[in-house]
């Protein structure tokens, strides 16, 4: 659990992070949203002391972050930039156990973890002894979550972990990541100016804005219960696709028929409403399956309250 | 022998060659060594500490821009002479080519990285052997490189502090107008620096793998060489000798002391502007030296008596083109007024006046002209320009000065004085070439360095000074249509010398002495 308590930082007397509180919980993956400049990676690097704070305490797992070593603090958590961050002078393999040479761990058990996670990320064995620079993008970042993994810190940041990715290969990780165990037991606080991101990620979303938090709620209450015109604009854009995602076909079990959704299309009530209309939608055979649940969507949707 | 070749040269010489090769080699890489111990630390620490990298920056900068032979001036009151301020002033060079690319190279690893280190818990030892030192090597490298290059060059100028090197055939190979001589030296400078250079330059190519693997490796070889350089440069000898890259390649120097004397001094090459002083302060024993320089005065030398007659007339008279004497009338009467004015006891005062108690040439010259009742105003005479050359050392400077006034208060001839040439071969090819119109030379170094005729015919000539200056006139007007004028009266020759406490003490009153003084035990 981490827990930040009117943390504020100003670089050059101009306001960063102005007075933010927020707390993420076990097991939970909060997001930290906001346009560039909005001081979301500043508050990011302020949780394993990449920059230091100016007031305001953070806590991890109820121990204040200032009064331990910087090294230990740093070492519990993992991180993942948006450029990699690879050593280019190592290879994969020396990349991936930096921060088990550091603990000085046994090599056979670096490997063995090694292997473990090359597996889970879906990447070949033969890339242990290439460089950086032989990689693509999509497995460059594979390889910086591995290394952020391998040393299973319970805390783990992602500072737009795949912001330099193109759209296609972006769709295919955020589904891997979604479904990767590894992640499951893990506090992780990640830093998007993606709202679609935001959203197929985030169990809770903060929403941010000139330093300050304008709202922090999970998807839902992001979209139909905003707080304020800026909350609401600010997913106008992307709404009807967002609405799309954030609905659940157990949202709407009373307007389906169940027996065909969950028994013959194997889809669980906490399918997204989006992902069953891509998959209906692919085989004209379903079509009136797909209509249904269309019906079924727009009858829900007056229900909620915007 | 002046048509011998230069492989012939080379395969004579090729012992010397060898050694100075070593020597060169030595320097080099010993300074290198330490001006990287020095250097990359250096450049580490003002990476971090930015601050700092201004100031670091700019002295180094500074230093770099001293010019090499006054740097190794600076170090002989510190460090005294032989390898220790040659090593010292090359370092000097070294470091800041070596700091400045230390900084940069760490300074410009790409911020996402070392920001990675940082949140993966690197402490900054770590971050700066795992991280910043490996990607910043090809930069550093690269310093590393361009200081090996400037080492080669400016290790040539350690001869003149006795640190060997091929600046002994460079140097003594300018002195003795011997062409094959400076090629030996440059040649396999040239080559050194190229060879440095492009070993380095795989080293920089290699993978950060194998470069990590040469970190131990390199080290070693540059110490080892270094070590090699030092023993083979300390000596256990008796006498420590010095004599000029001159009197080392010279039948009437170091030759003939070898051949008539059978004289062996093990002498350290060393120039002649730091041989005096360091005499005087112990650093040597035996110096070959001029008789008539002034610092056998201020320092208490004493001249060995030349008991074997190997040192010939050097008898100072100035050389000027039969042509330009035609070309300036009045020339050679004005030049003659000072014929016989001077003897050996009056140039060594001069000299000492020069080197001892520092007048300028100026004073000296017009005090001289004034007490032998020779000096006239000067009368601003506006007709042709006359060149007079020297060499680069005292009593040049003044007999320079003493031509410039006479002409001046004798003729209406305007005068450029042209002072400071680096040698015999540098002042007579200029006086040839016409650059100049006249210097004072010596009847010796006509003969033996210029001329250089037969064993037989230079035994036949040196019986007397007049014998000397008959034979280089008439062959010089010969070969190449210069004269000499009436000589000045003095006898500038080579002398061994020695501190006269010390000569006293062991009572060793000519060159014999010396040598039966050598080879008892």
């Amino acid at each position: 659990m981490i827990t930040v308590e009117s943390v504020s930082k100003s670089f050059n007397g101009k306001k960063a992070v102005d007075a933010i509180s927020f707390q993420a919980n076990d097991k939970e993956i909060l997001v930290l949203l906001g346009t560039s400049g909005c001081g979301k990676t500043t508050m990011l690097k302020m949780i394993n002391r990449l920059i230091e704070v100016d007031s305001g305490t953070i806590l991890i797992d109820g121990k204040n972050i200032q009064s331990q070593k910087v090294e230990e603090v740093r070492m519990e958590i993992g991180f993942v930039m948006q450029h990699s961050g690879l050593f280019p002078h190592y290879t994969i393999q020396q990349n991936i156990a930096v921060i088990p040479d550091l603990l000085k761990w046994d090599k056979k058990k670096t490997i063995g973890r090694t292997l473990e996670l090359l597996h889970k990320l879906h990447l070949s064995e033969e890339i242990l002894t290439r460089f950086p620079n032989e990689l693509s993008g999509g497995q460059q970042q594979r390889v910086g979550i591995a290394r952020a993994l391998i040393a299973d810190s319970p805390v783990l940041l992602m500072d737009e972990p795949f912001g330099a990715l193109d759209n296609i290969t972006k769709t295919d990780i955020h589904s891997e990541f979604k479904s990767l165990e590894e992640l499951k037991n893990k506090t992780i606080i990640l830093v998007t100016h993606d709202v679609q991101e935001a959203f197929d990620l985030g169990h809770k979303i903060c929403l941010m804005d000139q330093g300050k938090i304008i709202q922090t709620g999970t998807p839902k209450e992001m979209l139909y219960q905003p707080n304020n015109d800026f909350v609401k604009n600010f997913f106008a854009k992307n709404r009807l696709l967002l609405e799309y995602k954030v609905a659940r076909l157990k949202d709407m079990t009373s307007l389906i028929e169940g027996r065909r959704f969950y028994e013959e299309f194997q889809f669980s009530e906490n399918s997204s409403v989006w992902d069953a209309m891509q998959q209906l939608s692919a085989d004209t055979l379903l079509s009136e399956d797909y209509e249904n649940l269309v019906k079924a969507f727009n009858e829900y949707r007056k229900f909620q309250t915007v | 022998m002046s048509e011998q070749s230069f492989w012939q040269f080379i395969i004579e010489q090729h012992e010397k060659l060898l050694t100075q090769v070593v020597q060169h080699l030595g320097l080099t890489f010993l300074s290198l060594f330490l001006a990287i111990m020095i250097g990359v630390p250096l450049g580490i620490l003002i990476a971090r500490k930015t601050k700092l990298s201004g100031s670091v920056l700019g002295i180094a900068g500074i230093l770099q821009t001293i010019p090499s032979i006054a740097l190794l001036g600076f170090m002989i009151p510190a460090f005294g002479i032989g390898a220790t301020p040659a090593i010292v002033a090359l370092l000097i060079y070294a470091l800041l080519p070596i700091i400045r690319n230390t900084y940069t190279g760490i300074t410009e690893v790409d911020p996402a990285v070392t920001e990675a280190a940082k949140a993966m818990g690197m402490n900054r030892r770590q971050m700066l052997f795992k991280v910043q030192l490996p990607l910043a090597m090809p930069v550093i490298i690269a310093g590393i490189r361009t200081a090996a290059v400037i080492n080669v060059g400016v290790a040539t100028l350690a001869s003149f502090v006795a640190a060997g090197g091929l600046g002994e055939f460079i140097f003594g190979g300018i002195s003795l107008n011997n062409t094959n001589m400076i090629l030996a030296g440059a040649i396999p400078a040239a080559l050194l620096a190229v060879l440095l250079d492009q070993t380095i330059a795989v080293l920089q190519k290699l993978s950060y793998q194998s470069v990590k693997k040469l970190k131990y490796i390199v080290p070693v070889v540059l110490v080892i060489i270094g070590a090699i350089y030092l023993f083979a440069s300390v000596s256990n000898h008796k006498l420590k000798a010095g004599f000029t890259p001159e009197f080392m390649g010279r039948q009437d120097g170091d030759l003939g002391l070898r051949s008539v004397y059978g004289l062996d001094a093990h002498p350290l090459v060393v120039s002649d502007a730091i041989m005096y002083k360091a005499a005087y302060e112990k650093e040597l024993d035996l110096i070959s030296g001029y008789s008539t320089d002034g610092r056998i005065k201020a320092f208490d030398l004493y001249v060995l008596e030349d008991d074997k007659k190997i040192f010939p007339p050097y008898f100072a008279a100035p050389v000027i083109k039969t042509k330009t004497l035609e070309k300036f009338p009045e020339l050679e009467k004005t030049l003659n007024l000072l014929a016989g004015k001077f003897n050996d006891s009056i140039m060594t005062d001069l000299n000492y006046k020069a080197d001892y108690l520092k007048q300028t040439p100026e004073k000296i010259a017009k005090d001289f002209l004034v007490r032998t009742n020779l000096y006239k105003n000067p009368r601003k005479g506006n007709s042709q320009t006359i060149k007079i050359g020297s060499k680069i050392f005292g009593e040049q400077y003044i007999l320079a000065e003493i031509y410039k006034m006479l002409i001046e208060g004798y003729t209406d001839y305007k005068v450029e004085t042209k002072t400071g040439l680096g040698g015999t071969k540098i002042c007579f090819d200029a006086l040839m070439n016409d650059a100049i119109d006249l210097y004072p030379e010596y009847t010796g170094t006509g003969l033996l360095v210029l001329l250089k005729p037969s064993a037989k015919t230079i035994e036949e000539v040196s019986k007397s000074p007049e014998k000397t200056l008959d034979y280089v006139n008439l062959e010089f007007q010969k070969q190449y249509g210069i004269e000499w004028l009436k000589p000045l009266g003095f006898n500038n020759a080579y002398a061994l010398m020695m501190r006269r406490k010390q000569a006293n003490e062991l009572n060793i009153k000519n060159i014999s002495d010396l040598k039966n003084y050598l080879d008892s035990n």
